[in-house]
């Protein structure tokens, strides 16, 4: 901070006028973020407003509208009901998949950056738990359909092994479905909240743990007393993105269950719903949706920006 | 005594220790094993025939994965075209919105200037807002550019990436000492410069972990993809993954559907086991200092 402030702190006026001149660079560094960020974000999100208050969509081969119709669009989004169902959906899915998988990842970031336990060959399962974050969603839930299919190997391994006595229908059951799609965002996720949860715990400094082991407190302790406090801000982060990746869920069921959410939609999620208007053109109704997904997101995003993010503008402050 | 207790609680506590570690142990082979038999399964299932498939699953590998690899090429869906899309549109969007996030991030750690607080206020809050709220808008501006079935709108956008510029500031904050970019001034040295040979340079862990990130976000996406690309030959690799599963595949042989699977899996694997060391090694050498 201090070291900072020596370097732009002006001592004459000459210096001064030469301090400005660089930092009209900041400006010009923010240009290319800026620019991109008014075209291909702020221009599509009053698009999406202004088409939320439109009636816009396909009958058959006809096109209706556009309209103005006010907020027409939302009420009739409400009054059909499916959007109820649909977040609920989406919900259920997320905290079967995210109760597992933050579990896994506070214990294997406590396990990995404990000082005192030094678990051999660290390195290959980082990798290993990491692994599947790379694969292709839509092709993993591919694969999960064939392996899940009636005639797929899972089904025969398990009536090999005498569990099953006949193929289950693993997608024509609506626990099944959704506790697939669950694992698999768990799967998929938790290697990479323990490497994030890793970076934050690494940040703790290492007398604290010396001197919690000196007291002689349990590792339990050191964990929900030291770890788990200092780890509050990486923490809300983790749950708070968790938690809007989990209402963007799409890739995962959309493959699964070929974009039909079934059995009887239920695992049929909000992205789902809007990539259906969207392709069946009904402009209307995707922006009434897009719109209510911004407002519920940016709730969530407020909250996280003023627990943890503010801090650093505080921080950046000099 | 004194000595005694401590002694036999030493003990105790390396015991403790040694149960602990193997519970560890255990632990971690059986999440590796949850990790990755999916893998195994399909790299088996990709090696058999569609008649052999039919017979149910065995340990032991076959010997069609060439023969699948064949058909899965000389058939109707334009699985090569589609590898060689996904690894332009990922490359080149990992490579601009790392530089340009870095860029952004060294605008606000490294000057001083009227609104930089406000700027980097706005940017945080908006850096959870998914880009699918706005793919109404979205898909209405590509088609008034005249930019469907074009990759541009694809990679361009990534350069305003505010979940990647906040990784890469608050790594910044701890790891570029400014005193090196005065010392650089003193030197003559531009600012433009500065920036791509000393802060650059410094940044390359957290970088290499955000291209990792970017890269595997944008080989993955579908979403985005699947509203922009329409013309076979452009559709990238989720889109075909997307296609096989919508057409009537109970009619497919199912060794070509493996083939192509594990031809979108595969290869990222291996070149993941290569760059493993960044993005583990990266976030462990770095990360979040306070």
């Amino acid at each position: 901070m201090s070291k900072s402030n020596l370097v732009l702190v002006p001592t004459n006026k000459a210096k001064s006028g030469q301090i400005d001149k660089l930092n009209r660079w900041g400006y010009i560094f923010l240009i290319p973020f800026m620019l991109v960020f008014i075209v291909f974000q702020l221009i599509p999100l009053v698009n999406t407003l202004w088409n939320s208050l439109f009636e816009n969509y396909m009958s058959g081969l006809k096109k209706v509208g556009p309209n103005f119709i006010g907020l027409g669009n939302y009420i009739k989004l409400f009054q059909e009901g499916d959007l109820a169902k649909y977040f609920g959906n989406t919900i259920i899915m997320w905290i079967l998949g995210f109760i597992p998988q933050i579990t896994i990842s506070l214990l294997l970031s406590a396990w990995f950056t404990n000082p005192m336990l030094r678990l051999k060959c660290q390195r290959f399962f980082k990798t290993v738990i990491y692994l599947p974050n790379l694969i292709m969603a839509s092709a993993f839930a591919m694969l999960f359909f064939t392996m899940f299919d009636t005639t797929g190997p899972v089904n025969g391994l398990f009536i090999k092994m005498g569990i099953f006595k006949e193929p289950y229908a693993f997608l024509l059951h609506v626990g099944s479905t959704r506790g697939l799609v669950a694992f698999m965002n768990c799967l998929m996720w938790f290697g990479n909240t323990t490497i994030l949860l890793m970076a934050g715990m690494m940040g703790i400094p290492v007398d604290l743990f010396e001197a919690a082991d000196v007291d002689g407190a349990t590792p339990g302790q050191v964990f929900w007393k030291i770890t788990l406090p200092l780890l509050r801000p990486i923490f809300i982060y983790v749950l708070i993105t968790s938690l809007i990746g989990g209402l963007q869920m799409f890739d995962v069921p959309q493959i699964l269950t070929n974009g039909s959410g079934d059995p009887m939609r239920t695992s049929m999620t909000l992205i789902m719903f809007l990539n259906k208007h969207l392709f069946s053109k009904n402009y209307g109704m995707a922006g009434a949706l897009s719109v209510l997904l911004l407002i519920v997101t940016g709730v969530l995003s407020f909250i996280v920006f003023r627990m943890t993010a503010q801090d650093e503008v505080k921080k950046n402050r000099r | 005594m004194a000595v005694n207790n401590t002694m036999a609680s030493e003990k105790s506590a390396s015991n403790t220790l040694r149960v602990r570690r193997t519970v560890a142990y255990v632990v971690l082979g059986i999440i590796s094993f949850f990790c990755l038999i999916w893998f195994y399964m399909l790299f088996i299932n990709a090696t058999r025939s569609n008649a052999e498939l039919g017979q149910g699953f065995t340990v032991i590998p076959s010997t069609h994965l060439g023969e699948n690899l064949k058909n899965l090429f000389h058939g109707t869906i334009p699985v090569g075209n589609g590898m060689i899309n996904s690894l332009l549109i990922a490359s080149l969007t990992a490579l601009l919105s790392t530089y340009f996030s870095t860029m952004t991030a060294y605008s606000i750690q490294v000057y001083n200037y009227k609104g930089k607080n406000a700027i980097f206020t706005f940017i945080l809050a908006i850096m959870m807002i998914p880009t699918q709220v706005t793919a109404l808008g979205f898909i209405n501006l590509v088609r008034k550019m005249n930019l469907e079935d074009n990759f541009i709108p694809l990679i361009v956008p990534s350069i305003a990436a505010p979940i990647t510029f906040f990784y890469l500031k608050q790594y910044m904050a701890s790891n570029l000492p400014l005193s090196l970019i005065e010392a650089a001034r003193i030197d003559g040295e531009g600012e433009l410069g500065i920036f791509n040979k000393i802060a650059l340079p410094l940044m390359k862990p957290a970088i290499a972990v955000q291209a990792i990130f970017t890269f595997v976000s944008s080989w993955n996406n579908y979403f985005t993809p699947s509203l922009i690309l329409h013309e076979d030959k452009k559709k990238t690799l989720p889109i075909l993954i997307a296609q096989l599963r919508s057409a009537d595949w109970l009619k497919f042989d199912m060794g070509q559907v493996y083939a192509m699977i594990a031809f979108s899996i595969f290869p990222v694997i291996l070149v993941y086991l290569f760059l493993s060391k960044y993005i583990v090694g990266g976030v462990t050498a770095g990360g979040v200092k306070e």
